[in-house]
Protein backbone atom coordinates (compact mmCIF):
# COMPACT_ATOMS: atom_id res chain seq x y z
CA UNK A 1 0.00 0.00 0.00
CA UNK A 2 1.13 3.24 -0.99
CA UNK A 3 -0.76 5.86 1.50
CA UNK A 4 -0.22 5.67 5.48
CA UNK A 5 -3.56 6.82 6.16
CA UNK A 6 -7.23 7.14 4.73
CA UNK A 7 -7.11 11.19 4.53
CA UNK A 8 -3.70 10.27 2.57
CA UNK A 9 -5.42 8.11 0.15
CA UNK A 10 -8.42 10.65 -0.12
CA UNK A 11 -5.84 13.60 -0.97
CA UNK A 12 -3.55 11.61 -3.09
CA UNK A 13 -0.41 14.32 -2.25
CA UNK A 14 -3.09 17.69 -3.42
CA UNK A 15 -4.14 15.36 -6.81
CA UNK A 16 -7.24 14.23 -5.07
CA UNK A 17 -9.93 15.92 -7.26
CA UNK A 18 -8.39 15.03 -10.26
CA UNK A 19 -7.77 11.69 -9.68
CA UNK A 20 -11.20 11.08 -8.20
CA UNK A 21 -12.87 12.24 -11.17
CA UNK A 22 -11.26 9.89 -13.28
CA UNK A 23 -12.14 7.29 -11.46
CA UNK A 24 -15.25 8.52 -10.53
CA UNK A 25 -16.43 8.96 -14.60
CA UNK A 26 -14.96 5.35 -15.36
CA UNK A 27 -17.28 3.66 -12.34
CA UNK A 28 -20.08 5.98 -13.51
CA UNK A 29 -19.49 4.18 -17.34
CA UNK A 30 -18.84 1.15 -16.46
CA UNK A 31 -22.04 0.77 -13.91
CA UNK A 32 -23.76 2.94 -16.13
CA UNK A 33 -23.65 0.39 -18.88
CA UNK A 34 -24.10 -2.65 -17.37
CA UNK A 35 -27.19 -1.36 -15.47
CA UNK A 36 -28.34 0.03 -18.99
CA UNK A 37 -28.28 -3.62 -20.37
CA UNK A 38 -30.03 -5.31 -17.60
CA UNK A 39 -32.65 -3.25 -17.53
CA UNK A 40 -33.21 -3.35 -21.41
CA UNK A 41 -32.78 -7.18 -20.90
CA UNK A 42 -35.56 -7.27 -17.97
CA UNK A 43 -37.92 -5.33 -20.38
CA UNK A 44 -37.32 -7.64 -23.41
CA UNK A 45 -38.18 -10.38 -21.36
CA UNK A 46 -41.25 -9.37 -19.92
CA UNK A 47 -42.24 -8.08 -23.69
CA UNK A 48 -41.53 -11.62 -24.95
CA UNK A 49 -43.60 -13.26 -22.05
CA UNK A 50 -46.27 -10.67 -22.44
CA UNK A 51 -46.24 -11.75 -26.25
CA UNK A 52 -46.63 -15.54 -25.55
CA UNK A 53 -49.17 -15.57 -22.95
CA UNK A 54 -51.29 -13.58 -25.54
CA UNK A 55 -50.49 -15.45 -28.16
CA UNK A 56 -51.64 -18.99 -26.00
CA UNK A 57 -55.18 -16.79 -24.73
CA UNK A 58 -55.80 -16.59 -28.08
CA UNK A 59 -54.62 -20.15 -29.05
CA UNK A 60 -57.20 -21.36 -26.35
CA UNK A 61 -60.26 -19.07 -27.81
CA UNK A 62 -59.36 -20.45 -31.36
CA UNK A 63 -59.57 -23.70 -30.39
CA UNK A 64 -62.89 -23.45 -28.09
CA UNK A 65 -64.41 -22.15 -31.05
CA UNK A 66 -63.66 -24.99 -33.53
CA UNK A 67 -64.58 -27.53 -30.61
CA UNK A 68 -67.71 -25.85 -30.07
CA UNK A 69 -68.87 -25.55 -33.58
CA UNK B 1 -15.42 -26.43 -38.06
CA UNK B 2 -13.68 -24.50 -41.21
CA UNK B 3 -13.00 -20.56 -41.42
CA UNK B 4 -16.12 -21.42 -44.98
CA UNK B 5 -18.26 -22.96 -42.15
CA UNK B 6 -17.98 -20.05 -39.32
CA UNK B 7 -18.54 -17.80 -42.60
CA UNK B 8 -22.46 -19.05 -43.65
CA UNK B 9 -22.97 -20.08 -39.90
CA UNK B 10 -22.67 -16.05 -38.86
CA UNK B 11 -25.62 -15.40 -41.09
CA UNK B 12 -28.16 -17.34 -38.98
CA UNK B 13 -28.88 -15.00 -35.68
CA UNK B 14 -30.27 -18.02 -34.04
CA UNK B 15 -26.58 -19.84 -34.28
CA UNK B 16 -24.82 -16.31 -32.89
CA UNK B 17 -26.77 -16.15 -29.82
CA UNK B 18 -26.61 -19.69 -28.59
CA UNK B 19 -22.99 -19.67 -29.59
CA UNK B 20 -22.18 -16.14 -27.97
CA UNK B 21 -23.87 -17.53 -24.80
CA UNK B 22 -20.87 -19.31 -22.74
CA UNK B 23 -18.76 -16.06 -24.59
CA UNK B 24 -20.90 -13.18 -22.55
CA UNK B 25 -20.72 -14.93 -19.52
CA UNK B 26 -16.85 -15.86 -20.12
CA UNK B 27 -15.84 -12.23 -20.52
CA UNK B 28 -18.52 -10.62 -17.76
CA UNK B 29 -16.84 -12.74 -15.32
CA UNK B 30 -12.97 -11.60 -16.25
CA UNK B 31 -14.01 -8.25 -16.62
CA UNK B 32 -15.12 -8.22 -13.14
CA UNK B 33 -12.36 -9.98 -11.90
CA UNK B 34 -9.78 -7.77 -13.80
CA UNK B 35 -11.17 -4.31 -13.20
CA UNK B 36 -11.61 -5.34 -8.99
CA UNK B 37 -7.96 -6.46 -9.50
CA UNK B 38 -6.51 -3.25 -11.32
CA UNK B 39 -8.69 -0.51 -9.98
CA UNK B 40 -7.38 -1.27 -6.44
CA UNK B 41 -3.97 -1.78 -7.42
CA UNK B 42 -3.69 1.29 -9.79
CA UNK B 43 -4.96 3.35 -7.51
CA UNK B 44 -3.86 1.94 -3.55
CA UNK B 45 -0.33 -0.29 -4.64
CA UNK B 46 1.40 1.14 -7.87
CA UNK B 47 3.95 3.71 -7.31
CA UNK B 48 3.64 7.56 -7.45
CA UNK B 49 5.41 8.97 -10.74
CA UNK B 50 8.59 11.06 -9.15
CA UNK B 51 7.27 13.55 -11.41
CA UNK B 52 4.47 13.53 -11.58
CA UNK B 53 2.98 12.00 -8.12
CA UNK B 54 -0.28 10.61 -7.99
CA UNK B 55 -2.26 11.78 -10.98
CA UNK B 56 -0.35 9.26 -12.87
CA UNK B 57 -2.81 6.74 -12.12
CA UNK B 58 -5.55 8.36 -13.94
CA UNK B 59 -3.00 6.14 -17.19
CA UNK B 60 -4.98 3.17 -15.52
CA UNK B 61 -8.14 4.16 -16.68
CA UNK B 62 -7.21 6.51 -19.69
CA UNK B 63 -4.78 4.62 -21.77
CA UNK B 64 -7.65 1.52 -21.44
CA UNK B 65 -10.46 3.66 -22.56
CA UNK B 66 -8.28 5.08 -25.20
CA UNK B 67 -6.96 2.01 -26.60
CA UNK B 68 -10.61 0.27 -26.07
CA UNK B 69 -12.37 2.94 -27.78
CA UNK B 70 -10.27 2.71 -31.19
CA UNK B 71 -10.33 -1.37 -30.96
CA UNK B 72 -14.25 -0.78 -31.03
CA UNK B 73 -14.24 1.82 -33.82
CA UNK B 74 -11.50 -0.60 -36.05
CA UNK B 75 -14.55 -3.51 -34.64
CA UNK B 76 -17.05 -1.40 -35.66
CA UNK B 77 -15.16 -0.60 -39.31
CA UNK B 78 -14.76 -4.65 -40.12
CA UNK B 79 -18.44 -5.18 -39.19
CA UNK B 80 -19.05 -1.77 -41.97
CA UNK B 81 -16.88 -3.22 -44.31
CA UNK B 82 -18.36 -6.72 -44.13
CA UNK B 83 -22.16 -5.23 -44.51
CA UNK B 84 -21.30 -3.43 -47.63
CA UNK B 85 -19.28 -6.11 -49.64
CA UNK B 86 -21.91 -9.62 -48.18
CA UNK B 87 -24.64 -7.65 -46.85
CA UNK B 88 -24.37 -9.60 -43.96
CA UNK B 89 -27.21 -8.83 -41.20
CA UNK B 90 -25.12 -9.65 -38.27
CA UNK B 91 -23.02 -6.70 -39.29
CA UNK B 92 -25.75 -4.35 -39.30
CA UNK B 93 -26.24 -5.72 -35.71
CA UNK B 94 -22.83 -5.45 -34.94
CA UNK B 95 -22.63 -1.79 -35.63
CA UNK B 96 -25.43 -1.21 -33.68
CA UNK B 97 -24.25 -2.58 -30.67
CA UNK B 98 -20.49 -1.18 -30.55
CA UNK B 99 -21.71 2.41 -31.25
CA UNK B 100 -22.99 2.94 -27.34
CA UNK B 101 -20.30 1.70 -25.75
CA UNK B 102 -17.97 3.38 -28.46
CA UNK B 103 -19.09 6.75 -28.03
CA UNK B 104 -18.97 6.33 -23.91
CA UNK B 105 -15.27 5.12 -24.25
CA UNK B 106 -13.69 8.03 -26.34
CA UNK B 107 -15.79 10.28 -23.78
CA UNK B 108 -14.23 9.05 -21.12
CA UNK B 109 -11.13 9.12 -22.69
CA UNK B 110 -11.20 12.79 -23.24
CA UNK B 111 -12.53 13.76 -20.18
CA UNK B 112 -10.20 11.41 -17.93
CA UNK B 113 -7.34 13.16 -20.43
CA UNK B 114 -8.56 16.13 -19.54
CA UNK B 115 -8.39 15.68 -16.07
CA UNK B 116 -4.47 14.32 -16.06
CA UNK B 117 -4.07 17.03 -18.44
CA UNK B 118 -4.61 19.27 -15.82
CA UNK B 119 -2.27 19.10 -12.85
CA UNK B 120 0.14 17.63 -15.51
CA UNK B 121 0.30 19.89 -18.32
CA UNK B 122 -1.85 23.27 -16.53
CA UNK B 123 -4.86 22.97 -19.28
CA UNK B 124 -7.69 20.61 -19.65
CA UNK B 125 -7.54 20.96 -23.66
CA UNK B 126 -5.40 21.62 -25.56
CA UNK B 127 -5.02 21.57 -29.78
CA UNK B 128 -2.95 18.65 -29.80
CA UNK B 129 -3.08 16.05 -32.81
CA UNK B 130 -4.22 13.29 -30.74
CA UNK B 131 -6.72 15.12 -28.44
CA UNK B 132 -8.34 16.39 -32.02
CA UNK B 133 -8.20 13.08 -33.74
CA UNK B 134 -9.61 11.68 -30.72
CA UNK B 135 -12.75 14.34 -30.64
CA UNK B 136 -13.15 13.68 -34.47
CA UNK B 137 -13.50 9.96 -33.35
CA UNK B 138 -15.74 11.09 -30.58
CA UNK B 139 -18.02 12.79 -33.81
CA UNK B 140 -17.54 9.85 -36.22
CA UNK B 141 -19.49 7.82 -32.96
CA UNK B 142 -21.95 10.27 -32.40
CA UNK B 143 -22.53 11.20 -36.12
CA UNK B 144 -22.97 7.35 -36.75
CA UNK B 145 -25.48 7.05 -34.20
CA UNK B 146 -27.57 9.81 -35.61
CA UNK B 147 -27.72 8.43 -38.93
CA UNK B 148 -29.01 5.04 -38.12
CA UNK B 149 -31.64 7.46 -35.58
CA UNK B 150 -32.45 9.42 -38.66
CA UNK B 151 -32.98 6.99 -41.33
CA UNK B 152 -35.70 4.33 -40.87
CA UNK B 153 -35.50 2.05 -43.90
CA UNK B 154 -33.41 -0.89 -42.71
CA UNK B 155 -31.37 -1.43 -45.83
CA UNK B 156 -30.39 2.41 -46.18
CA UNK B 157 -29.83 2.66 -42.81
CA UNK B 158 -26.81 -0.13 -42.78
CA UNK B 159 -25.18 1.24 -45.62
CA UNK B 160 -25.41 4.41 -45.14
CA UNK B 161 -23.41 3.84 -41.49
CA UNK B 162 -21.55 1.55 -42.83
CA UNK B 163 -19.70 3.66 -45.35
CA UNK B 164 -19.54 6.08 -42.70
CA UNK B 165 -17.90 3.72 -40.17
CA UNK B 166 -15.63 2.43 -42.57
CA UNK B 167 -14.24 6.10 -44.31
CA UNK B 168 -13.67 7.16 -40.62
CA UNK B 169 -11.30 4.31 -39.88
CA UNK B 170 -8.84 5.98 -41.85
CA UNK B 171 -8.98 8.32 -38.68
CA UNK B 172 -7.39 5.57 -36.55
CA UNK B 173 -3.95 5.81 -38.18
CA UNK B 174 -4.45 9.49 -37.69
CA UNK B 175 -4.82 9.28 -33.74
CA UNK B 176 -2.11 6.36 -33.65
CA UNK B 177 0.90 8.52 -35.61
CA UNK B 178 -0.39 11.75 -34.53
CA UNK B 179 2.07 11.94 -31.12
CA UNK B 180 4.59 11.13 -33.88
CA UNK B 181 3.92 13.63 -36.80
CA UNK B 182 3.28 16.59 -34.00
CA UNK B 183 5.37 16.90 -31.71
CA UNK B 184 2.37 19.05 -29.68
CA UNK B 185 1.44 18.43 -26.40
CA UNK B 186 0.20 14.83 -25.68
CA UNK B 187 3.05 12.33 -24.98
CA UNK B 188 4.18 9.27 -27.07
CA UNK B 189 2.45 5.97 -26.59
CA UNK B 190 3.29 4.74 -22.90
CA UNK B 191 2.11 1.52 -23.31
CA UNK B 192 1.60 -1.41 -26.27
CA UNK B 193 0.76 -4.57 -26.26
CA UNK B 194 3.39 -5.94 -28.41
CA UNK B 195 6.65 -3.81 -27.55
CA UNK B 196 8.86 -3.86 -24.24
CA UNK B 197 7.31 -1.64 -21.90
CA UNK B 198 9.62 1.28 -21.10
CA UNK B 199 7.64 2.02 -17.72
CA UNK B 200 8.61 -0.13 -14.86
CA UNK B 201 6.72 -3.73 -14.03
CA UNK B 202 4.88 -2.36 -10.75
CA UNK B 203 3.00 0.49 -13.01
CA UNK B 204 3.18 -2.22 -16.25
CA UNK B 205 1.43 -4.88 -15.06
CA UNK B 206 -1.48 -3.07 -13.28
CA UNK B 207 -2.05 -1.37 -16.60
CA UNK B 208 -1.92 -4.65 -18.03
CA UNK B 209 -5.00 -5.94 -15.82
CA UNK B 210 -7.00 -2.42 -16.74
CA UNK B 211 -6.53 -2.28 -20.37
CA UNK B 212 -7.47 -6.35 -20.73
CA UNK B 213 -10.41 -5.61 -17.93
CA UNK B 214 -11.65 -3.28 -20.41
CA UNK B 215 -11.20 -5.60 -23.49
CA UNK B 216 -13.25 -8.31 -21.75
CA UNK B 217 -16.10 -5.24 -21.00
CA UNK B 218 -15.99 -4.37 -23.92
CA UNK B 219 -16.54 -8.08 -25.22
CA UNK B 220 -19.43 -8.93 -22.93
CA UNK B 221 -21.14 -5.13 -23.12
CA UNK B 222 -21.25 -5.62 -27.59
CA UNK B 223 -22.03 -8.80 -27.48
CA UNK B 224 -25.06 -8.74 -24.94
CA UNK B 225 -25.92 -5.61 -26.75
CA UNK B 226 -26.06 -7.68 -29.98
CA UNK B 227 -27.98 -10.75 -28.48
CA UNK B 228 -30.43 -7.88 -27.13
CA UNK B 229 -30.91 -6.92 -31.10
CA UNK B 230 -31.35 -10.47 -32.40
CA UNK B 231 -33.81 -10.75 -29.96
CA UNK B 232 -35.79 -8.08 -31.02
CA UNK B 233 -35.58 -8.37 -34.88
CA UNK B 234 -35.88 -11.96 -34.34
CA UNK B 235 -39.17 -11.68 -32.03
CA UNK B 236 -41.59 -13.47 -34.13
CA UNK B 237 -39.72 -16.83 -34.52
CA UNK B 238 -40.32 -19.87 -32.95
CA UNK B 239 -36.89 -20.37 -31.35
CA UNK B 240 -37.78 -16.66 -29.38
CA UNK B 241 -40.66 -17.82 -28.45
CA UNK B 242 -38.44 -20.87 -26.91
CA UNK B 243 -36.20 -18.12 -25.00
CA UNK B 244 -39.25 -17.34 -22.54
CA UNK B 245 -40.43 -20.83 -22.31
CA UNK B 246 -38.18 -21.39 -18.85
CA UNK B 247 -39.36 -18.28 -17.49
CA UNK B 248 -43.26 -18.87 -17.96
CA UNK B 249 -42.80 -22.48 -16.24
CA UNK B 250 -41.06 -21.06 -13.66
CA UNK B 251 -43.53 -17.97 -12.72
Amino acid sequence: MQFDSLAEFVAMGGHGLYVWMAYGATLAVLLGSTIALRVARRKQMLELRWAADQQDASTTTETQGTSGA
Amino acid sequence: MTLKELWHKLGSPRWFYHMSTPWVTGFGIAAALLLCTGIVWGLGFAPQDYQQGNSVRIMYVHVPAAMVAQSVYIGMGVAGFVLFVWRMKLADVAIAACLPFGMMLTALALFSGGVWGRPTWGTWWDWDGRTVSTLVMLFLYIGIYALREAIPDVELRGRASALVAVVGTINIPIIKYSVEWWHTLHQPASFTLTAKPTMPPEMYLPLLVMVLGIYCFAGHNILSRMRLEIVRRERGTQWVRELVLPARAAG
